[in-house]
């Protein structure tokens, strides 16, 4: 069934990473097959931060297999390498685990063409690439990912996350989301429900040259939303046209480098309890979620069927 | 689908009204026989005192913990339990076939108060998906809003929320009555088969969608009629009644009744009685 949570600290910061393993723990019991943070942190917003993996973690039903160490190293070597090619430069490397590694590198040209030419390489993908989003999924719940990845300590305004029950595909970093907007800087999405008409959507946008990188339904949305985007859309506008354009039940989150938005089908088939305040707005599958970080008694409601929100920080 | 039909030789509870149908065919299906009625035995209940009254913090509680906290206290007499810290768990107050108050001092998650049979209870705060499902009897007030699925498949008592709710109130409704205060979602109503709704705000897309019986009163926009609900005439008996149920309830005593909506089954949609073949013709 999934569950999803997000916040944002509206004219602060927080200790986001925090906030979210808190709010994703809590949501475990609705699946722990993967976990995924989608963290806008603090950055001085100079350079892009590239997430990536150059291998997968794989359970039941993926479509991937485990590879040697010694493989990650060569795929790692041939990216480094494009990365030149392409003349960006890297000031920071990190390689978290064997598999995933975050660069911080200075770059300034076509992103769409950056992220074709690293993606070349067999088995390397893009987690995202921002100034200030970086996206950490893997397999376990969210107390696991947060303590494999380091993540509590992360200070930032915004962030979106999902814990995961894997049904339309396999159990593998791949499909777990957040799913980057390729080829947009800093966007991310998280959803929870089934979409209907993820083939058709999925042609079609392939024919207009958008990327898909698993074969999870979810991931449609993100690159439904930027491709609205590509064509000149609104983040809020491409959301609204997502309500006709996607079939099926869903709750999805959608953030860009300054703004958090949700929406909810017209089934209002997908649970989502929002609490929103001047400084705060916090929402999830379920309350307790919420509570994990304001305790005390709040005031929250359920948005209702068709609704699109978007908030600034 | 059982396979129903009339008996010509009739049980003592079939005599007394309590059910007519026989089912034919092969059924788990028991009905309850009065002749056994010095056998019954209502498991869950104790003789309380309303004056006899507790408190106690769920906060690191889990859900089983609490509820069955309540069973003990219940057991011990006490008729007027106060819980504090609810915290938005699932599935508190859940089972519980007794006389009692109950009173929770903050916001409850999903199934909170299902299936219950009996009881009072007030929530200061809000709930989530499918507050009192299959409740029986009783009465449940919400201070503040709630989720989907309110009142999903209850039989009787009253359900009262002051605030707004989600989508799809009342689904499968069998009995009772449903007042929200505020707005509600899509599909209020659907499959409903009995009882009553009222809905003092708006309300969202197909409502009362194919919806077997039963009555929904709104008193604000529509957003669309679902499939073979359709509107009838508001009959002075009705505003009576909604007079009557509103006071009751504690919610919009003053409210215009006169120019609420009355929703109720077009029965085309499903085939409804074998006794009437014309209306059984229209529906085909």
């Amino acid at each position: 069934m999934c569950g999803i949570a997000g916040l944002i600290h509206r004219g602060n910061t927080s200790n986001v990473g925090f906030e979210l393993q808190g709010m994703l723990q809590a949501l475990k019991h609705r699946g722990e097959d993967s976990t995924g943070y989608a963290l806008y942190g603090k950055t001085d917003g100079q350079n892009f931060i590239m997430r990536f993996k150059v291998g997968e973690n794989v359970a039941e039903g993926s479509s991937s297999v485990k590879e040697d160490v010694s493989v990650y190293d060569e795929r790692k070597k041939i990216v480094d390498s494009y990365l030149s090619e392409l003349g960006a430069k890297v000031i920071k490397e990190d390689r978290i685990l064997p598999y995933s590694l975050r660069y911080e590198i200075q770059y300034d040209k076509d992103l769409m063409e950056f992220s074709q030419k690293i993606e070349s390489v067999e088995g390397v993908e893009i987690l995202s690439m921002g100034k200030s989003l970086e996206v950490i999924k893997d397999l376990g719940n969210a107390e696991v990912v947060c303590n494999r990845y380091n993540l509590d300590k992360v200070v930032g305004t915004h962030a979106i996350g999902h814990a995961r029950m894997a049904t339309e595909s396999g159990v593998d970093i791949k499909s777990a989301h957040p799913f980057w907007g390729y080829p947009f800087s800093d966007v991310s999405v998280v959803h929870n429900g089934q979409l209907t008409n993820y083939w058709n959507n999925r042609r079609v946008l392939e024919n207009k040259g958008m990327r898909f990188m698993s074969e999870c339904d979810s991931e449609l949305i993100a690159v439904y939303l930027a491709e609205k985007m590509r064509n000149g859309a609104t983040l809020e506008e491409g959301m609204k046209e997502s309500l006709v354009g996607l079939d099926g039940v869903f709750t999805y989150f959608v953030a860009t480098k300054d703004s958090l938005g949700m929406a909810k089908d017209t089934m209002a088939a997908k649970p989502l309890v929002l609490y929103e305040s001047d400084d705060l707005v916090a929402m999830g599958s379920e309350e307790i979620a919420i509570r994990s970080i304001l305790p005390q008694e709040i005031e929250t409601y359920d948005p209702f069927d068709g609704e699109v929100k978007v908030w600034q920080i | 689908m059982a396979n129903l039909k009339t008996s010509e030789k009739k049980s003592k509870a079939q005599s007394m009204g309590l059910h007519t149908e026989v089912l034919t065919g092969k059924t788990q299906q028991k009905f309850f026989n009065p002749d056994e009625a010095e056998n019954f035995y209502y498991f869950g209940t104790y003789d309380v005192d309303f004056n006899k009254r507790t408190e106690i913090d769920v906060k690191n509680m889990d859900c089983r913990e609490a509820n069955k906290k309540i069973d003990e206290l219940m057991k011990d007499g006490y008729g007027t339990i106060v819980i504090k810290n609810p915290q938005g768990k699932h599935s508190l107050g859940v089972g519980i076939l007794n006389k009692l108050n109950l009173i929770f001092e903050g916001s409850l998650g999903y199934f909170g108060c299902g299936s219950m049979d009996g009881p009072i209870v007030r929530i200061n705060g809000r709930v989530g998906w499918s507050c009192a499902e299959n409740m029986m009897a009783g009465k449940v007030v919400i201070e503040k809003n709630a989720g989907s699925c309110f009142g999903a498949a209850i039989r009787g008592g009253d359900l009262i929320c002051k605030g707004s709710v989600g989508a799809r109130t009342g689904i499968d409704q069998k009995g009772g009555t449903i007042i929200i205060g505020g707005d509600a979602g899509a599909f209020t109503g659907f499959m409903m088969q009995r009882g009553r709704i009222i809905i003092l705000g708006d309300v969202g897309i197909n409502l009362g969608d194919s919806m077997y019986d039963g009555t929904i009163f709104v008193g604000g926009k529509i957003g669309s009629f679902g499939s073979d609900a359709v509107e009838a005439e508001l009959t002075d008996s009705d505003q009576d009644w909604l007079k009557r149920k509103l006071k009751v309830a504690e919610i919009g005593e003053n409210f215009d009744v006169s120019k609420m909506t009355k929703v109720v089954a077009g029965k085309k949609l499903w085939n409804y009685d074998a006794l009437e073949p014309t209306e059984k013709k229209g529906a085909i």
